[in-house]
C-alpha cells in the first residue's frame, strides 16, 4: 500500500540559496513523523511546500498514491493538510467557534447573519475530541497560548485535516502544557490523524515520534526509526558530525553570597517577596512552569517593574537601583525573553543596537562618534562570532541565533557584572545552543554572576550550577548539582516540598 | 537618501515645467515670496516631522498658530509689552502646551491623535474667545520695528524665514542626525519597548520631542503673523498642521515612526508650496488648491510604495 503523503525529490531555490535540494519524505496513515534540522536546513521550505505556500522548483507530491499540485493553502487544506504556525494564528478579539469557523460560519438564511447557535453547537465536539474544559464563547484572549494552540487544532480536526503539521508547538508552552500537548498528540496518532512535529527539542521528539527526518542544508541527511531515535544520533544526523562537547561542565562556583537580592516583588504577584543569593561565577538557573513569576522577577531586578524597594548587594556593597539605567550602570543586565520586541531594535542596524544602551560614552557633547561605533561594533561581531555581511545590516535580516548574538554583544561591550538571561536559546538551533552554552560559562568563568531562566528542562538541568524553582511568585526550593532530577524540579515548581531543596538565601 | 532622490526629482521636474510655462515663476518677486513661504512652513514641519518619528502626531499646530498670532497682537499692542518679552511669550506658550501633550502622551497614555485632536479645537476656540472673534493686526509697529524686520525682513536678499529655516535645518540635522537624542528618537519611535529595556527613559524622549515641536511652532508663529499681519482668529492657521504632515510624509517621514530625515522634510515642503505657486502661475482655478495637493501627496505615496514593494521582492 503507498503511504498517505510521499514527496520525492523537492527542490525549492531562492536567488542566491538552494533552500530545498531533491528532498524526500514520507508519512504513513497515523504516524507521528519527527522533522528535525538545524535552522536553515530547509525544514520550514519542505513544510510551506507542503502547506500550499511556496511551489517547489522540482519534484512531486503524491497523496494517497494519487500525483497532485498543491497550488495555495485552499489546495492544501482540500487535501486535509493542516498547518499550525508556530506564530499561532488565532484572531485573540473572537471567541472560541468563532475562531474553529473563521470564514465558514453557519448562516441564517434571510440576511446571511451568522446563526450563534449552530456556530457553538458545531464547536462543542472538537472542543470535547481535545479535552479541552473551557466554553465556547471563550474569547481568545482570555485564554493561555496553550489553549489557543488547541483551538487552532480544533479548528484542524474540523476541516478534516489528515495530516496536520506542527511547527515548534511546545517552544512557548510550560512544562506540564508541554506533556499535555504530547499526550494529545498521541491521541490524535490513534484516532488515525498523521502528524509532522518540528521541534528543536529533542527530548520531546525521543518521547513522541514513531520515525524521524533529519535534513541538513537543504538536503536528506538520514532517517531514524522509532527504536534508533536517541539524543545522540540525532545531533549527529543534524550537525552532520559528533558534537563531544554539548553541554559544559561546570565549575565550583566561588564567593557564595557575591550577589544578593532581597524582597523583590512584581506587578504580576504584589504580594510574594523574592531573594536570593547567587555566587560569583556561578550560572544559577530559573525553573518553574510558564507564569510562574520568573520572567517578572527579572524585570523587577533591572527595574522594568517598579513595584517593589529591592535591595540588591554585589560584593558585599549595597547598590541603589531606582531606573532601568541605574541597573545598567551598576553593570546588571537583562537579556529579555522576547528579543524581538524587548531586546533589539530590528529595524536598524547592528552597529545602532550595540551602541544603544551606552550611546553617551560613543558621543561628545551629545554628538555620536560613530567611527567609535564601528571600532566597537567590529570588536563585538568578531567576538561573538555574528554571522553578518557587515555592520550595518539590519538586524531583521539575522537568523534567530545571531539576533541573539546582537543582544548579547550589545552588553558585553559594557561591564556586565550579573546578567539574567530569559529564555536565551528559544528558537535557536542545536549548533547555537551549545556555542551560547560555551559563551556563558566563559562569562561565569570570568567572574559574572549568570542567572539563566529556562522552560528547557535539558537545558536547566545541564548548563546551571544550581537551579531555583519558583512557583507562583515565589522560589520554591533551589537544588544543588548533585540533587538535579527532572521530579525534583516538577515537585517543587507544583509548589510541593523537595526534601533536596534548600532555601534561597 | 534614495527616498529623498526620487521627491528632489519630482520637485526639480514641476520647478522647470512650471518655468517654461510661466516665466514668471523664476522672477525675482515669486522667488522671493516662495522662498518666504517655504522658510515659514518649513520651520514648523521639522517640528511636527521630530513628532512623526517618535510615532507621534501633533494636529493642533495651526490652532497654535491662531492662539499664538492673537496673544502676540496683544501683548505687543494693547500691553505694550517689551518685544523681546512678548516674543518669548509668545514661544514659550507653544512650548508649554508641547510640555502637556507630551505629558498627557506618556504620563496618561492618552493616544497623541486624541490629545492633540482635542488641542485642535480648544487652542483654536481659546483664540476666537480672547481675540473677541475680531482681527487682530499690528499697525504700523510702533515700538516693535525690530521684531518686525526680524520676522519678515531680508537679510543678504534673503528673506528673514528662510534665513532663519537655514539656521534651523542645520542645527536640526545635527540633532537629528549625529546626536545621542536624535538616535533615541528614531529607536523609540521603531521601538519603543526595546528602547526602554536598553535604559533610556523613553517617555522623557517621547515628551521631549513635543517640546521641541512647540518650539519650532513658536518661531513660525512670530514669522506667520507678521506675513500675514493680521490674525483672524477662526482661520488664521487652518490646516497647518496637515501641509506639514502632508510634507513630512513627501520626505519620507513614516506615520508608524522610526523613519524620517531634515532633507527630506525640507524638500518636502518645498514641494507643497511650488505646488501651490503652480496652481496660481498656470491660471488652475485656485478652488483646486487643494486637490492638486491631495492628488500629489497621493501619488508621491503611492511611487515609494510601489518603488518599496519592488526593492522587497528583489530581496525575498
Amino acid at each position: 500500500m503507498s503511504p498517505l503523503l510521499e514527496m520525492r525529490g523537492i527542490s525549492k531555490g531562492f536567488p542566491g540559496v538552494r533552500a530545498l535540494d531533491k528532498v524526500d519524505l514520507s508519512l504513513d496513515k497515523g504516524e507521528v513523523l519527527a522533522l528535525v534540522g538545524e535552522n536553515g536546513a530547509g525544514k520550514s521550505t519542505l513544510m510551506n511546500i507542503l502547506g500550499g505556500i511556496y511551489q517547489p522548483d522540482s519534484g512531486s507530491v503524491f497523496v494517497d498514491g494519487k500525483e497532485t499540485s498543491i497550488d495555495g493553502v485552499e489546495a492544501a487544506i482540500d487535501l486535509g493538510i493542516a498547518f499550525i504556525h508556530q506564530e499561532l494564528n488565532v484572531v485573540d478579539n473572537l471567541d472560541v467557534a468563532a475562531n474553529i469557523f473563521l470564514g465558514r460560519e453557519p448562516r441564517i438564511k434571510p440576511f446571511g447573519l451568522v446563526d450563534r447557535k449552530k456556530i457553538h453547537a458545531d464547536a462543542e465536539p472538537y472542543i470535547n475530541r481535545l479535552g479541552l474544559d473551557i466554553p465556547s464563547d471563550t474569547r481568545l484572549d482570555k485564554l493561555s497560548v496553550a489553549y489557543q494552540q488547541m483551538v487552532e487544532i480544533a479548528k484542524a480536526l474540523s476541516l478534516n485535516a489528515r495530516i496536520i503539521i506542527m511547527d515548534e508547538p511546545t517552544s512557548s508552552l510550560t512544562l506540564t502544557e508541554t506533556k499535555r500537548l504530547l499526550e494529545l498528540v498521541k491521541e490524535l496518532r490513534e484516532q488515525g490523524v498523521s502528524i509532522i512535529y518540528i521541534s528543536h527539542r529533542l527530548g520531546e521528539v525521543d518521547e513522541i515520534a514513531d520515525r524521524a527526518l533529519v535534513l541538513r542544508d537543504g538536503k536528506n541527511a538520514g532517517e531514524l526509526k522509532r527504536e534508533k531515535i536517541s539524543h545522540d544520533n540525532l545531533v549527529n544526523l543534524m550537525v552532520g558530525r559528533d558534537i563531544d562537547s554539548f553541554y559544559v561542565e561546570s565549575k565550583i562556583a566561588e564567593a557564595p553570597g557575591h550577589f544578593q537580592a532581597r524582597g523583590l516583588r512584581s506587578n504580576r504577584y504584589p504580594d510574594q517577596e523574592v531573594s536570593f543569593d547567587a555566587s560569583k561565577g556561578e550560572i544559577l538557573g530559573f525553573a518553574g512552569l510558564v507564569g510562574a513569576g520568573r520572567s517578572e522577577i527579572a524585570k523587577a531586578l533591572v527595574r522594568l517593574d517598579t513595584t517593589s524597594d529591592a535591595r540588591i548587594r554585589i560584593d558585599g556593597n549595597e547598590i541603589s537601583v531606582n531606573t532601568p539605567k541605574d541597573a545598567i550602570n551598576n553593570g546588571i543586565y537583562l537579556v529579555p525573553e522576547d528579543r524581538r520586541a524587548e531586546g533589539l531594535v530590528t529595524a536598524m542596524s547592528i552597529r545602532e543596537n550595540i551602541t544603544l544602551p551606552d550611546l553617551d560614552n560613543y558621543a561628545k557633547w551629545g554628538l555620536i562618534n560613530t567611527e567609535q561605533e564601528r571600532t566597537a561594533t567590529t570588536e563585538q561581531v568578531a567576538k561573538l562570532k555574528v554571522k553578518t555581511p557587515n555592520n550595518e545590516t539590519l538586524v531583521q535580516n539575522l537568523s534567530g541565533g545571531n539576533q541573539q548574538k546582537v543582544v548579547l554583544a550589545k552588553w558585553l561591550s559594557m561591564k556586565p557584572k550579573v546578567m539574567i538571561l530569559d529564555e536565551p536559546t528559544r528558537g535557536i538551533d542545536v549548533g547555537s545552543k551549545a556555542e551560547f552554552y560555551h559563551l556563558m560559562r566563559d562569562l561565569a568563568d570570568q567572574g559574572e554572576v549568570i542567572i539563566m531562566i529556562s522552560s528547557d528542562m535539558e537545558e536547566i538541568l545541564h548548563v546551571c550550577d544550581r537551579i531555583a524553582v519558583m512557583h507562583e511568585g515565589r522560589i520554591t526550593g533551589v537544588l544543588d548539582r548533585e540533587d538535579f532530577t527532572e521530579t525534583n524540579i516538577m515537585q517543587l515548581a507544583v509548589g510541593q516540598n523537595v526534601a533536596a531543596a534548600h532555601p534561597p538565601f | 537618501m534614495k527616498k529623498e532622490l526620487g521627491i528632489f526629482g519630482l520637485l526639480a521636474v514641476l520647478c522647470i515645467v512650471t518655468a517654461i510655462i510661466n516665466p514668471r515663476f523664476i522672477s525675482l518677486a515669486n522667488l522671493t515670496n516662495t522662498a518666504n513661504l517655504i522658510g515659514i512652513y518649513g520651520i514648523f514641519s521639522i517640528g511636527l516631522g521630530l513628532v512623526i518619528i517618535t510615532g507621534g502626531i501633533d494636529l493642533s499646530v495651526g490652532s497654535m498658530f491662531a492662539l499664538a498670532g492673537v496673544i502676540l497682537s496683544i501683548a505687543l499692542r494693547e500691553w505694550e509689552l517689551f518685544w523681546p518679552l512678548a516674543a518669548l511669550l509668545v514661544i514659550a506658550l507653544p512650548m508649554a502646551l508641547g510640555w502637556v501633550h507630551g505629558a498627557l502622551v506618556t504620563k496618561m497614555r492618552i493616544q497623541p491623535f486624541i490629545v492633540t485632536l482635542c488641542g485642535l479645537l480648544l487652542y483654536r476656540g481659546l483664540a476666537r474667545f480672547i481675540a473677541g472673534d475680531n482681527t487682530k493686526g499690528f499697525g504700523n509697529a510702533e515700538g516693535f520695528t525690530t521684531l518686525k524686520a526680524l520676522a519678515s525682513g531680508k537679510f543678504l536678499g534673503l528673506p528673514m524665514p528662510f534665513v532663519i529655516l537655514i539656521v534651523v535645518s542645520i542645527i536640526m540635522w545635527f540633532v537629528l542626525h549625529r546626536s545621542v537624542y536624535g538616535r533615541y528618537l528614531f529607536a523609540v519611535g521603531r521601538n519603543e519597548q526595546a528602547t526602554r529595556f536598553s535604559g533610556i527613559n523613553t517617555k522623557r524622549v517621547i515628551a521631549s520631542s513635543y517640546i521641541l515641536a512647540g518650539l519650532l511652532t513658536g518661531i513660525a508663529s512670530i514669522l506667520l503673523a507678521f506675513y500675514t499681519n493680521s490674525i483672524s482668529p477662526s482661520t488664521h492657521g487652518n490646516f497647518y498642521e496637515l501641509y506639514a504632515i502632508a510634507a513630512a510624509v513627501l520626505g519620507g517621514c513614516s506615520l508608524r515612526g522610526g523613519e524620517g530625515s531634515i532633507i527630506g522634510i525640507l524638500i518636502g515642503t518645498a514641494l507643497l508650496q511650488v505646488l501651490q505657486n503652480l496652481v496660481n502661475l498656470l491660471g488652475i482655478p485656485s478652488s483646486l488648491n487643494f486637490a492638486v495637493m491631495g492628488a500629489v501627496v497621493l501619488l508621491g505615496v503611492m511611487a515609494d510604495s510601489f518603488i518599496g514593494n519592488r526593492n522587497q521582492k528583489k530581496v525575498a
